[in-house]
């Protein structure tokens, strides 16, 4: 192939900066960005709407959650007949096989319908044209889980077609930071992807402020951290229902999405940030107080009063009361550092230099939380292109990474929902409002290995065996391949077996 | 955790999995009539990825030669695992008592000092050649079994039925314009313990942190399969480099081509046998993989019930290894090795060589088994008389070129 001027930046800048060269019809990354590694990635943050995602077919969350909505009153409707046909004919009770496995209420940790480990990684291991077809027809899934699988699908199919990959890593960054989990239940499930569509996409490369307001109004952020919930004790709907706060949202807001967990807040600006974003929440099925499934501000249920947070009186008032605070984390020095800190960890090493940080946080800082201006601050840290390159890339990365350097674009979602199931990391799903760990020690654990192993192999078995492993170790590592990977590939016995040794190799495990 | 549906084989379940681009489906398939007292033939090819060392497998131990030349892994008819002798020449390594067995009976064939046209001793190319068909390296759009079911007649059984590929991905041997069903015993199979080591050791070289994670995480799997655990934490190890996953793979093609509306001709692929180090010879890692053999074997004589008459098995490499034992008491890529052809349709009891010898100057290139017989004459003639194939045909369109090379007949009883 050939060698540009600077085949190893070239290799950071898609190890680094993205999910890994592609491979096969695509062979050839390396040496498009081997002239000017950093103008390649800054390209890519300049092309307009680079990071929306507007695949056909796809409804806004109002539209999916109408379908939940017809889904749960459907099932209400059928349980109540079952109880109904029980009571008054005398039947026997309802097997309990015959209900359906899958309660919307139910958070779902996911069963084989829900995240499918048990039908589609089968497709791993058998044939490419086979898959649809091979498989016994799966029974009807639930529209939210059809919502989330085609959701899921884009977004594998975003990144692992992107010819570039910085502005799709950068989505599943803020994606994680305002994480959302989908084991709440279907309602999250419903609008996982739409969620990260209309609230996280859309300001990737604009402004934090943005995304904050866009994220917190969000109904799959209302309802995952609970502040659809949340009445004002003092407000009209909290007076008539005795009902009062839940701070869980402000809580959040404050250490997760803003200033971090030191960064100088008290309980009492938790529960006064709490105060404040009460009557943030949604419209359900019945549209009482707006279109079903859309954000609404809900003025009954606002807790009356000026409040104070971090020092800082916000006047009685509805909604702009809340965005007003919003607007000033975002632009508080905390928050700064807290971002700066999370994104440098997140792209250079678990323990992230204090020079990149402090740069980071200084561009935040000037430019108001211009995402784009700190994308690009990213690219022009020097050691960014010198540091090694030691973060372990995530099982999703991992996976992703190995669908591009094959060349496999994924038809449906069952082959990278199962292992990712299968390895701990399944989509839309972080354990907590945390999100998913960043570092080394999670990753590379010992049954994390030994999964990835089996995976590796998996995805050897079932790639074309026209890959050449040698060959493939130039397309997505070039000269930044170290002599001992090249070797092990080249006595492997078999070119599966190659094939799963560059996968499982350092140049592909770390990014 | 199981990941696939489709752990025990079964044709009701429509587990068809269309390997060549075309789907295949039972339910359209037109029902043959059994002639009475006619012929269904089976075939079965067993690839052995990595290169199997036929001088371990299959010992001359009447060549003087041979014991200095094989050092401490040849084969021996003294001592405690005395090799199983095969005639008054050739001794059969003691992992494989069902072959011998099979031998025996005249249900089991040797061809010594054989080899593919590939002459270079690179894994990839010497498999590509070994499962294309072809001369040399470079085709890699359809194998030469795939090809010999698109030869037979439209509408013959054997061609309707189409071929059957066993394990996680369709070997090039059987890819092409046929139409081939899938079946592989896991979606998600356990990585074979020979990569494994192969990761740990580039771990070794180049990760510390990796090695140690990876390390432990197997040794834990280990401890938990020992114990008996169940669940996910026990999923056995047994890829295709285990006895256990030989004979699965095994008994998922006997279900499906014994079944009356099933494939008649499978591939099969069994990996590990690339043994640069510590090969062993009457026991060790070389002999575990002949027992696994030797397991599927047995699996196939048992499973194919009144179908073994009729049922034909070849087992291939892709090269041989170097007749003399390398440094770390194992074996680098060669050229000549063995062939083991076994079944009820096999005219067996014999060795069938034209033995080279293995001084020096008989060696191939001074250092390898020469190969004194074309492997392909011996799949021509298996193809030519259980299947029926033309010689014309298998020269041009299944062996492409390979007209110099005639079918050896006689191997079919």
């Amino acid at each position: 192939m050939a060698i540009g001027p600077d085949q190893k930046a070239a290799f950071i800048a898609f190890n680094r900066f993205s999910f890994g060269a592609r491979g096969g019809a695509y062979a050839g990354d390396l040496a498009r960005a081997a002239s000017d590694p950093r103008g390649f990635l800054k390209a890519e943050l300049m092309q307009p709407a680079i990071a929306h995602l507007d695949t056909p077919g796809l409804p806004q969350t109002k539209t999916a959650l109408a379908t939940l909505f017809a889904f749960q009153e459907q099932r209400r409707r059928e349980r109540e007949a079952m109880a109904d046909a029980k009571t008054s004919a005398n039947a026997p009770p309802a097997a309990p096989s015959q209900r359906p496995s899958m309660s919307e209420a139910q958070p779902s940790p996911p069963s084989p319908s829900a995240s499918s480990p048990a039908s589609p990684p089968a497709t791993l291991a058998t044939p490419p044209a086979a898959t649809a077809e091979a498989q016994p027809k799966p029974p009807e899934q639930p529209p939210p889980q059809k919502l989330f699988r085609a959701e899921a699908m884009a977004r594998f199919q975003r990144a692992v077609q992107a010819p570039v990959g910085f502005v799709e890593r950068l989505v599943h960054f803020w994606s994680n930071h305002f994480c959302i989990s989908a084991a709440k239940g279907g309602f999250v499930r419903a609008c996982a992807g739409s969620f990260e569509r209309e609230a996280i996409r859309p300001h990737v490369l604009g402004r934090f402020a943005d995304m904050l307001k866009a994220v917190e109004s969000h109904p799959a952020m209302l309802f995952y951290l609970d502040n659809a919930q949340s009445f004002g004790p003092h407000s009209p709907a909290g007076q008539r229902r005795q009902r009062g706060l839940n701070e869980n949202l402000a809580r959040e807001i404050l250490e997760l999405h803003t200033l971090g967990v030191n960064g100088g807040y008290t309980q009492a600006d938790v529960t006064a940030l709490a105060r404040i974003i009460t009557g943030w929440t949604f419209a359900g099925r019945e549209g009482r107080i707006g279109e079903p499934g859309t954000f609404v501000f809900f003025p009954l249920a606002h807790e009356p009063g000026d409040h104070t947070v971090l020092g800082k009186t916000y006047r009685d008032g509805g909604m702009e009361q809340g965005q007003a605070v919003l607007a000033d984390l975002a632009r508080h020095p905390a928050t700064a550092q807290h971002i700066a800190t999370k994104l440098a960890r997140h792209f250079v090493a678990d323990v992230p230099p204090n020079g990149l940080i402090d740069r980071l946080a200084t561009v935040f800082r000037d430019t108001d939380g211009d995402l784009k201006a700190l994308a690009v601050a990213l690219i022009d840290w020097d050691d960014a292109w010198s540091a090694p390159l030691a973060k372990m890339r995530t099982p999703e990365e991992f996976l992703l990474a190995s669908m591009r350097a094959v060349d496999r674009v994924p038809e449906e979602p069952g082959p990278i929902l199962g292992p990712l199931y299968t390895m701990g990391m399944p989509l839309w799903q972080p354990p907590g409002p945390n999100g998913w760990p960043d570092t080394e020690a999670v990753w590379a654990s010992p049954e994390g290995m030994k999964l990835r192993l089996d995976v590796a192999a998996a995805i050897a078995g079932r790639a074309k065996d026209l890959i050449n492993p040698s060959e493939l170790l130039d397309t997505v590592a070039g000269e930044a391949a170290s002599a001992e990977t090249r070797q092990a590939i080249a006595r492997a016995e078999s070119r599966q077996q190659g094939l799963a040794l560059l996968l499982m190799s350092p140049e592909f495990q770390r990014r | 955790m199981s990941l696939i549906c489709c752990e025990a084989p079964s044709l009701s379940r429509r587990q068809l999995l269309a390997a060549g681009g075309t789907l295949f489906g039972w339910a359209f398939l037109p029902r043959f009539a059994q002639a009475a007292g006619g012929r269904d033939p089976r075939v079965v090819v067993i690839i052995l990825r990595g290169a199997l060392d036929g001088l371990s497998a299959v010992g001359p131990v009447g060549d003087p030669t041979y014991a200095a030349l094989h050092g401490k892994i040849a084969l021996s008819l003294s001592g405690e695992h005395p090799a199983l002798p095969l005639d008054s020449f050739f001794a059969l390594n003691p992992a494989m008592p069902v072959f011998a067995r099979l031998y025996r009976e005249g249900r089991a064939a040797v061809v010594h000092a054989t080899a593919t046209s590939y002459r270079e001793r690179s894994h990839f190319d010497g498999q590509d050649v070994l499962e294309s068909g072809h001369a040399g390296p470079g085709f890699v759009q359809s194998g030469w079994l795939n090809r010999a079911i698109e030869a037979l007649p439209r509408g013959e059984r054997i061609a309707a039925k189409g071929g059957l590929a066993v394990g996680a991905s369709t070997p090039l041997i059987i890819r092409g314009p046929a139409p081939v069903l899938g079946w592989a015993p896991h979606a998600l199979p356990t990585a074979t313990d020979d990569l494994a080591a192969r990761v740990l050791d580039l771990y070794a070289h180049r990760d510390p942190v990796l090695q140690a994670a990876l390390g432990k995480g197997l040794e834990t799997e280990k401890i938990a399969t020992r114990e008996g655990m169940s669940g996910e934490m026990a999923r056995p190890r047994g890829g295709m480099d285990s006895a256990a996953g030989m004979r699965r793979a095994a008994e998922g093609a006997v279900k499906l081509i014994a079944a009356d509306e099933g494939p008649r001709v499978a591939a099969l692929a069994f990996d590990g046998w690339d043994t640069h180090a510590n090969e062993g010879g009457a026991t060790g890692r070389l002999a575990q993989l002949l027992g696994g053999l030797d397991g599927a074997f047995e699996t196939f004589e048992t499973g194919m019930g009144p179908h073994w008459k009729d049922t034909a098995i070849v087992a291939i490499t892709e090269f041989g290894r170097t007749a003399r034992v390398n440094g770390t008491t194992g074996t680098d890529h060669g050229t000549g090795t063995v062939a083991f052809l076994a079944g009820g349709a096999i005219k067996g009891g014999r060795v069938i060589a034209d033995w080279p010898g293995l001084k020096d100057e008989q060696l191939h290139e001074r250092r390898d088994l020469k190969p004194t017989t074309d492997l392909r004459a011996v799949l021509k003639g298996i193809l030519n008389e259980q299947l029926g194939l033309s010689v014309a045909t298998l020269a041009d369109k299944v062996f492409p070129g390979s007209g110099g090379v005639k079918p050896l007949l006689g191997l079919i009883a």
